[in-house]
């Protein structure tokens, strides 16, 4: 049960830097799109290595499960891909999905196969 | 804009309790009946139904002080759900099914995208004085 406090610690952090990260970008979702694509390149890193067995698991709890996964959000880039649909941003929408999702395969990818 | 500390703080324990709920989800959906990520998949469909609902809705803004709206929706439900994993899990399950995978990022843009649409429906159905006239 301890496991929760380490992904609770991970998660206050994650999030108040997601939202640090939005706020500089006056909440554009290029401050989404930075913060999924460097988290999920983060968490990537850190599996290697707990697959390794380089890390312990409380280390995993906190910066995988708790920090990478609050840090990187799919609700608020869900909302603003439905935001751009609405507005008439069409292009925009699927810029945006296109290019999250690429460069994050492609990230984990690499770092995985390395 | 000066965001104010209280709003920090805010976020930061919407983060504590989404990133929580999210691994409770994730060890009470076990994956084990199925290659398929039900965990990450239930709380990023469900989170962006519940952050557009909320978003849209127009009781949450003149209600609601925005420290704590701020601490719901970007610390509770975005640390709720996860993109990091989500792609984690697609990579991972690419090497030996990437009919599954496939299908994962499919079902998960297309819902995530279809449950956001149905929380702003859902949000401008409610009217503004709360009577429910529907």
């Amino acid at each position: 049960m301890v496991n929760i406090i380490y992904v609770a610690i991970g998660g206050f952090f994650g999030s108040i830097l997601r939202f640090a990260i939005s706020s500089a970008f006056k909440k554009h979702p290029f401050g989404t799109w930075l913060a999924n694509i460097s988290g999920s390149l983060l968490l990537a890193v850190l599996f290697k290595y707990y697959q390794l067995s380089m890390i312990d698991d409380w280390m995993w709890l906190i910066g995988g499960v708790g920090f990478c996964g609050a840090y990187t959000t799919f609700s608020t880039f869900s909302n603003e891909v439905l935001v751009y649909i609405t507005t008439g941003y069409f292009k925009n929408a699927v810029i945006y999905v296109a290019s999250s999702l690429l460069s994050t395969l492609l990230l984990v990818y690499i770092v995985l196969l390395v | 804009m000066k965001i104010s500390s209280l709003t920090y703080i805010s976020v930061g324990i919407g983060g504590m309790l989404g990133a929580s709920l999210r691994y409770f989800i994730s060890i009470w959906v076990q994956d084990t009946f199925s290659l398929f990520p039900w965990a990450t998949f239930t709380v990023n469909l469900t989170g962006a139904f519940l952050l557009s609902f909320l978003l849209f809705l127009p009781i949450t803004k003149e209600k609601v002080p925005p420290f704590i709206l701020t601490g719901v929706t970007t610390g509770l439900l975005g640390a709720y759900t996860t993109f990091s994993t989500f792609t984690l899990e697609m990579i991972q399950l690419a090497e030996t099914h990437l009919f599954i995978s496939l299908s994962y990022m499919f079902f998960s843009i297309i819902g995530g995208l279809g449950c956001s649409f149905i929380g702003y429906k859902l949000a401008r159905v409610i009217p503004k004085g709360g009577n429910r006239s529907w």
